[in-house]
């Protein structure tokens, strides 16, 4: 499925956030919270890579990195553009205002996305206005078409956000990421706040929007089984980091990192039988505030050795386009799941 | 999709509404904001129109004629509508000594609507023409519709004046106070880090001395030979002073508040400015919230300056405010004597409650999406 062939779009290295603690009456900064810890990840041109963990393992911030909604503590974020490559992380904001176009974002949340107070028109052709496009009649015509492409009538184009659904605002969200023609959008769990009669509509219209205009997506989500149909490859994260990067087959058939095997674990399967075989993640998430020493996942794995509390893990590339990061992740021979 | 329903024309008219109107419809539904609403507004009409309103000139000064009771008008002449006051006529009390008036029934001065009167000039026009105005004798001498003070001037008419001053200094000062709160609040919630450590602390420091003494202190600082109109700012200004830390808080809360929302993310990934986000984004979503805690800190102006002014520490006469007024029925004595002196203390509860409730009606419909 993955076509080692094509160019690397985005290039993520070594990116970090870390959120100062800051506590008493001066605000003194007493730690930090490590809510990106270390992800390096890349995605191609055309595909799409998700971006799966629990809830509160960061992914959000490392997509708000990346979109340079954030600014990272460290790292490099490479883009590149149509005349080359550029670091984005050390930019200030001044100078990402040109390369903002060439990556959008459609948020989780579909009612804090859209300003209530802005109509369709305002929302959607805002990207527009604000790079050049001051015609009237030429932004109207963009947004008819943006809104038939997302399967909304041109007429709603008067409306305010509070006259649609859930569904259809994130309809709305992805018109406005599109309306620059982005080379890469970044999803952050688009359909997580949905119903689940509107998820597999949501997901459909991304997979035909990214056939019809050659999207390059990094979707995020915060379990394997949204992401096994609609991804290429998936990044699995656990406490800011990258864990495990393996084409989608790969990994579901022959997941290489034991946190990978226990998320795997925990994806609903059709057949009832299988029930028993629910070997689960026991004890806690860790802190991203005071994570543990060594491997971040030891206190939790179920094959963890001394080496693991001590020296943390490098990523290593353990066939093409798999990368683990996992003292044992040669001589382990893991579960993953058949068929489904 | 979302319409189709059988009311397609409501759900139509919904979804095509702008912020304000879905703000109007909920205010709306606030019966005593709204009753409140129309007594501010006429409250103000009295302040804008008060030369107009008053008949006699509130600095005339007739010591013979003080404290007398209210004097009403007589509506019927022999049947007919046909307004008009009867005389007064000074005697001597045989035991007290003291002067006393009787209504002389023989003695009938007819009213007038727009009459002429004393004169008042109104942004650099003269005018003579009053609401109410008395044929054949100057009104001062005649006409007492809540009678007069200790000084002998008509209290009607001073009440139109004071009505003016009280009202208009909770304008100003709020005025002030926003321009501050805004400023600081935004200032402190949009940068946030040491400035708005720094900022907050101030505030919780104003906040945390006790105001009554502040604007005591303040007061009698204020030089005695100072003007009328050098007073009056000095006490709006003294009255922002703390004013605005509420409204800080306010702008500030918002701020914050807002940049947590997506839709200010968005904004900033599509390639807005700094100023088109905050006055094309963040702007519009609190100004409504701006107006209900500025609506809501009117009346803790008023009641500030009227009791600063009560305590003689605010205005002073020759200034005419509600506080002013009040001073007059300080003690049990005159109160026992003349009660009408408490009259003033009327508009001020009427508009404190009135503003009250419109603020509390405002603040519940400003933010209609929630
Ligand atoms: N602005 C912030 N300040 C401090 N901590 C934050 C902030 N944003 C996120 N975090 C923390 O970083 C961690 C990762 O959060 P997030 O990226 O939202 O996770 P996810 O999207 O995977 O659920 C969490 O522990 C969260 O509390
Ligand atoms: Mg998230």
């Amino acid at each position: 499925m993955t076509d080692q062939s094509k160019e690397i779009l985005l290039d993520v290295r070594n990116l970090r956030k870390y959120f100062p603690i800051q506590k008493g009456f001066l605000r003194r900064v007493v730690g930090h919270v490590r809510a990106v810890d270390d992800v390096t990840l890349y995605v191609r041109r055309g595909e799409t890579l998700s971006l799966v963990g629990e809830s509160g393992c960061g992914k959000t911030t490392t997509a708000r990195c990346i979109v340079r909604a954030l600014k990272p503590t460290s790292g490099q974020i490479l883009l590149r553009g149509p005349d080359g490559v550029v670091d984005l992380a050390p930019l200030p904001k001044r100078q990402l205002r040109p390369w903002r176009r060439h990556m959008q974002m459609i948020f989780q949340d579909p009612y804090s996305s859209l300003n209530p107070r802005m109509t369709l028109f305002d929302i959607v052709s805002e990207p527009m206005l604000v790079n050049g496009i001051k015609d009237r009649q030429t932004r109207m015509d963009r947004v008819a078409e943006l809104l038939q492409l997302v399967g909304l009538r041109p007429e709603y184009m008067r409306r305010f956000p509070h006259a649609f659904s859930g569904g259809e605002r994130q309809r709305i969200g992805i018109a406005r990421a599109l309306a620059l023609n982005p080379s890469l959008v970044i999803a952050d769990e688009p359909v997580s706040a949905l119903d689940v009669s509107v998820q597999a509509q949501i997901l459909n219209l991304l997979l035909d929007l990214q056939a019809q205009l050659g999207l390059t997506l990094l979707f995020v989500a915060h379990d394997l089984s949204v992401v096994k149909h609609i991804s290429e490859r998936v990044a699995v994260m656990y406490v800011g980091r990258i864990v495990e990067t393996a084409p989608t087959p790969t990994l579901f058939a022959a997941p290489k990192h034991p946190y990978t095997e226990a998320l795997l674990a925990a994806v609903p399967k059709p057949d009832p039988d299988l029930k028993g075989q629910r070997m689960l993640l026991e004890g806690e998430v860790a802190d991203p505030a005071n994570p543990p020493s060594g491997c971040y996942f030891h206190p939790r794995c179920r094959y963890a050795l001394d080496l693991c509390r001590t020296v943390t893990p490098q990523q290593e590339e353990v066939a093409a386009d798999h990368f683990v990061s996992c003292h044992r992740a040669r001589e382990l021979t893991l579960r993953g799941v058949k068929r489904t | 999709m979302a319409i189709q329903t059988q009311q397609p024309d409501a759900e139509e008219r919904i979804s095509l509404a702008t912020q304000w109107q879905l703000i109007w419809w909920r205010f709306r539904k606030h019966t005593l904001a709204q009753i409140g609403a129309v007594i501010v507004i006429l409250f103000y009409l009295v302040a804008l129109l008060a030369d107009f309103l008053a008949y006699s000139d509130p600095t005339y000064v007739e010591a013979q004629r003080s404290l007398l009771p209210p004097h009403g008008i007589q509506w019927f002449d022999d049947g007919k509508f046909a307004p008009f006051v009867y005389g007064l006529k000074g005697t001597r009390d045989p035991v007290t000594f003291k002067r006393v008036y009787v209504t002389d029934t023989s003695q009938k001065y007819p009213l007038r609507f727009f009459g002429k009167g004393f004169e008042w000039k109104f942004l650099g026009f003269k005018f003579d023409r009053h609401l109410l105005a008395v044929e054949g004798a100057p009104a001062e001498e005649v006409l007492f519709l809540l009678g007069t003070d200790s000084l002998g001037r008509d209290l009607w008419s001073r009440l139109m004046y004071a009505t003016r001053t009280s009202l208009t200094i909770g304008l100003l000062g709020v005025t002030l106070s926003l321009f501050l709160g805004i400023l600081l609040g935004g200032i402190s919630g949009y940068y946030g880090g040491p400035l708005d450590t720094f900022i907050q602390r101030v505030i919780e420091v104003i906040r945390s001395i006790p105001t009554i003494p502040l604007w005591m202190g303040l007061g009698a600082a204020l030089p005695r030979e100072w003007s009328v109109t050098q007073v009056y700012f000095a006490i709006t200004v003294i009255l922002s002073l703390i004013g605005w830390t509420e409204l800080a808080r306010v702008v500030r809360g918002r701020f914050l508040s807002l940049r947590e929302e997506d839709y200010i993310t968005a904004a900033e990934l599509a390639g807005c400015s700094q100023l088109r986000i905050i006055f094309r984004h963040m702007v519009p979503s609190f100004l409504s919230h701006i107006i209900a805690a500025t609506t809501l800190a009117i009346p803790a102006m008023i009641i500030s300056e009227t009791a600063l002014s009560f305590l003689g520490l605010g205005l002073r006469p020759p200034a005419v405010s509600w506080g002013v007024l009040l001073q007059d029925a300080q003690n049990v004595q005159s109160l026992a004597i003349s009660p009408w002196l408490v009259i003033p203390t009327i508009p001020v509860i009427v508009v404190i409650l009135s503003l009250n409730f419109l603020g509390d009606g405002l603040r519940d419909a400003a933010d209609p999406y929630g």
